[in-house]
């Protein structure tokens, strides 16, 4: 039996299984999906945010606040890419300074260091491509960009190196309440734990409904962002939004931490769990958007979309509590922006109220902090780089040209704990992928680096999900692998052929 | 490690090939020539299909074949040559940064340069088609890797979006594979691909070509399981209420080629906007000094025969720069697209360095019937050809005497399509 059973593995899963493998206590992440971060963690702004949006005395303005302090050493002993950049709030309009008013007011209530309303001339000399009906901007310099499935993948890797057990392509079908445990029923196996926590995101209230009576309902909001090409990455400085609406924070523009440019999202409210489209329309308006904040944004530079669906429900603030009739059952629920941010704070809350329950917490003595650096070849140095290819030839590999990542970084990804199994899961772990060709080039190979490294034929390397091939079955004709076959074939054939 | 030569050639596919041999063949010995790929020849070992060299040597070869002649010649005349090398940085004091598994990083100074890269192909990122994003899409030639380097099929009911060249191969190959080519969606009103590939790919094997058509959404939890196609207006905009559903598994999207110019640009080499490669002189060489460039990093081909006849007049004008037998003036002949064409190569011409015959590539920028294109020497029309047909998918190959240029002192060429009634 596992002391605690934690449902779902993204951001916020995985980071309260890391808060609770520093302690003698027996781990399960339990992930319906191929590979941690697979969920809205995969697919959000990638922003680690000040913390002005958030009303004051909620749970989400609070650990907002907590959340983004704790960023620069979290992603520096997990090695995980991550830059405080700043924000800014654009007014586009005369009258769009009583919001930035507004937020400011509500940015220092909250404790947001540093913020303030910039001028016209300021903001530029910031920005120099802000649109030229930008007349001020709220400032935030706390503001960060993060990679956020590679802190989910970090974190995961981290609990698994300090002995969290992970289950992966596992879905909670069921969970029995007995008098001192819980019993969840899966698609593979039966689990048993004394406590959990049900981090499952968009299905969150569905697991809450398995045992507690339904006190919440989790709606999709849908989201789409169209990421640039490298070439304009730096077409901004900071992360710039325009004024928030009601369906949220609306279009921003901002870097990577890859050096790409994000766009996005628009915001709906849809009925389907599952739907993942981009559409004719949401790409439409995030791009028209974002082309009245900035100048110079071009559809030419666009490498590819993708839809996020945010986890909201309508108590408008997280749910972060054990439920009133399943004693030792915790749901984490509700959490959208700023859940990115205040992950961090929220697996302490979570640790909180845990250790509130009489459970014995024994800090372990030997719990590895650090996770083993990841080499990322394209950012070394010449030097650097002649000396880790000595030590392992596999480095002077280059198997994505775009981003010029090597074999050795793969075969690294594939071995090391929760590691990649599947072309998409290589891709958020190293990037081969992610660049302009988008893997045309580079996905033959990774698909043969993962076949060799795991055992398996190619054609069963998937994209993401096990019904995701990629490949049917062999060609008709197997000599077509030895192109001399063909050739001397193809030879042979005109030879024939004279002949008659 | 530093180590010099007097040319480096990026790239090993028809153009690196062809101007590694050329440079050797006009008496510069110190030539080495880089690629990333496993085995010389690039693309052209995945194309397995014939009709190449019909051109060049009048026979209708594999591009297996193609290359092997090269690559035979290039082992006779001991070119060296670097594989599963891939050049990481370029500067524009000509010194390569490269790195492999078996000399880990190293520098090379050279005296001139001929880039050779290729291209890559459009990606539907780049087309932005909304839907979601499952297995089963893939870039015609990703695909035409998969099926005739890796021996793997790679779905069974198969749309193909885009009439470009590789696209049609594959309709063929994956229809001799077993699978079943629905159906070939083009955007424009006319096929981007070469003529006789429409006939011997589709026709023959009764593969529909839907033009003016577009695919606006793309369906599919895990695996592709259909696409939507719309018809579209004169502006190119799908038109409401023509949706159809077409059920398959794979999607190959052959929509164009960009040569590949990210270390070009590290050069600080100039490029044009219409063929996104490198402006070039007669001599194929860049912006840059002693850096010449050859084959789809400079323009997309329709044949690769026309990529050996290019890339045979950069290595030589490579030679000729080590020799310093290479002219450079200011006032080059600056050659312009006039109405009707979509580019030129070259882009301009200094008369001292040509030899009998001053070549040209174009492409139009629609389909034409029997049309004449005109060129003209600053004001005065040098010479008029008839063309039965002017298609943008086909490369345009023209030739001029190079009296006829050398003999006027002018400062501008044109070639235009000729409007109506004139």
């Amino acid at each position: 039996m596992y002391d605690i059973a934690v449902i779902g593995a993204g951001i916020i899963g995985c980071s309260i299984a890391r808060a609770l493998s520093k302690y003698q206590l027996k781990i399960v992440l339990i992930e319906k999906e191929s590979d941690v971060a697979n969920g809205t963690t995969k697919a959000n702004s990638a922003i680690i945010h000040a913390g002005y949006d958030a009303k004051p005395g909620t749970l989400k303005a609070k650990l907002n606040l907590l959340g983004n302090s704790a960023f620069d050493e979290l992603c520096k002993i997990l090695d995980v890419p991550f830059k405080r950049i700043g924000s800014m709030v654009i007014a586009l309009q005369e009258d769009e300074f009583a919001t930035l008013s507004k937020l400011y007011e509500q940015g220092v209530r909250n404790g947001v260091p540093g913020i303030k309303i910039l001028q016209q001339k300021e903001l530029r000399n910031i920005e120099p491509n802000i649109s030229d009906h930008a007349l001020g901007a709220l400032y935030a310099p706390t503001c960060g960009i993060v990679g956020p499935w590679e802190l989910a993948i970090a974190l995961a890797e981290n609990a698994a190196d300090n002995g969290v057990e992970i289950l992966l392509n596992t879905r909670v079908e069921n969970i029995k309440k007995l008098e001192n445990e819980y019993i969840l029923y899966t698609n593979n196996r039966i689990i048993s734990a004394k406590r959990v926590v049900n981090c499952a995101g968009l299905h969150a209230d569905e697991i809450n409904d398995m045992v507690a009576t339904p006190s919440f309902q989790i709606m999709p909001r849908r989201g789409e962002y169209n990421i640039m090409d490298k070439s304009v990455g730096k077409l901004v400085n900071t992360v710039v939004f325009q004024c928030p609406s009601k369906l949220g924070k609306g279009v921003l523009i901002a870097p990577t931490v890859h050096g790409n440019l994000l766009i996005g999202p628009n915001s709906e409210d849809i009925l389907e769990k599952n739907n993942f489209e981009t559409t004719k329309d949401g790409l439409k308006h995030i791009f028209d958007t974002a082309a009245r904040s900035v100048k110079k944004v071009s559809a030419s530079t666009i490498i590819t979309a993708f839809t996020g669906l945010r986890a909201r429900c309508e108590r408008d603030d997280f749910i972060i509590e054990e439920a009133t009739d399943a004693v030792g059952f915790i749901n984490v629920a509700g959490i959208e922006s700023p859940g990115l941010t205040a992950a961090p704070a929220i697996a302490d809350y979570v640790l909180d109220i845990i250790k509130g329950m009489n459970v014995d917490m024994v800090a372990k003595t030997d719990f590895v902090e650090k996770r083993r650096p990841v080499i990322r070849f394209n950012e070394l140095t010449n030097d650097e780089k002649e000396k880790i290819i000595e030590k392992d030839s596999s480095y002077g590999k280059i198997i994505c040209r775009c981003e010029n990542i090597t074999e050795g970084e793969i075969v690294d990804a594939i071995h090391r704990n929760v590691g990649a199994r599947t072309l998409d899961s290589v891709k958020r772990r190293v990037r081969p992928g992610s660049g302009r060709c988008q893997g045309g080039f580079c996905s033959p190979r990774v698909m043969e680096i993962l076949a060799r490294e795991l055992e398996i034929d190619m054609s069963k390397v998937v994209k993401d999900h096990p019904k995701s091939y990629i490949l049917t079955a062999q060609t008709k004709d197997t000599s077509m692998f030895d192109l001399h076959a063909v050739n001397y074939l193809t030879k042979e054939c005109v030879a024939n052929a004279n002949r008659i | 490690m530093q180590i010099e030569y007097d040319v480096v050639v990026i790239g090993a596919g028809p153009a690196g090939l062809a101007a590694a041999i050329e440079v050797k063949r006009n008496g510069v010995d110190s030539v080495l020539i880089v690629d990333r790929d496993r085995e010389l020849g690039g693309i052209l070992q995945q194309c397995i299909h014939n009709g190449f060299g019909l051109h060049l040597f009048k026979e209708e070869l594999t591009g297996p074949e193609y290359a092997e002649r090269f690559i035979n010649e290039l082992k006779e005349l001991q070119i060296e040559y670097k594989l599963e090398t891939m050049v990481i940085e370029l500067t524009k004091d000509k010194v390569i940064t490269m790195v492999n598994s078996k000399d880990g990083l190293l520098t090379v100074k050279a005296k001139a340069i001929v880039l050779a890269m290729g291209c890559r192909e459009r990606t539907r990122g780049a087309l932005n088609i909304p839907g979601t994003r499952p297995s089963g899409i893939y870039t015609a030639g990703t695909a035409q890797r998969f099926v005739n380097m890796e021996g793997y099929m790679v779905g069974k009911r198969v749309v193909i979006l885009g009439s470009g060249d590789i696209g049609l191969i594959m309709a063929r190959r994956l229809t001799l594979e077993g699978a079943e080519v629905l159906a070939v969606v083009e955007l424009l009103p006319y096929s981007s691909g070469l003529t006789r590939n429409i006939v011997q790919c589709l026709e023959d094997f009764e593969i529909p070509l839907f033009l003016s058509h577009t695919i606006t959404k793309i369906q599919g939890k895990y695996r592709l399981e259909g696409v939507w196609v719309s018809k579209v207006d004169d502006k190119r905009h799908p038109i409401e209420g023509t949706e159809v559903y077409i059920d398959c598994d794979t999607l190959l999207l052959s929509v164009g080629l960009i040569p590949e110019n990210e270390l070009s640009k590290g050069a600080d080499i100039e490029i044009d906007t219409a063929t996104n490669g490198p402006i070039v002189s007669e001599s194929m060489e860049t912006s840059t000094d002693g850096v010449f460039a050859c084959g789809n990093v400079v323009h997309v081909h329709d044949l690769a025969d026309y990529v050996t006849l290019e890339a045979r007049r950069a290595g030589k004008s490579a030679a000729k720069y080590i020799k310093k037998l290479l002219q450079h003036k200011k006032d080059n002949i600056i050659i312009s697209p006039g109405d009707g064409v979509r580019y030129i190569v070259p882009h301009h011409v200094n008369v001292d360095n040509l030899e009998d015959t001053l070549e040209l590539f174009l492409r139009v920028n629609r389909a034409y019937m029997e049309k004449n294109l005109i060129v003209k020497l600053d004001d005065t029309i040098l010479a008029v050809i008839n063309k039965k047909r002017l298609v943008p998918g086909e490369v345009e190959n023209i030739r001029i005497k190079s009296h006829m240029i050398r003999d006027r002192e002018a400062s501008f060429m044109t070639i235009e399509v000729q409007s109506e009634g004139v």
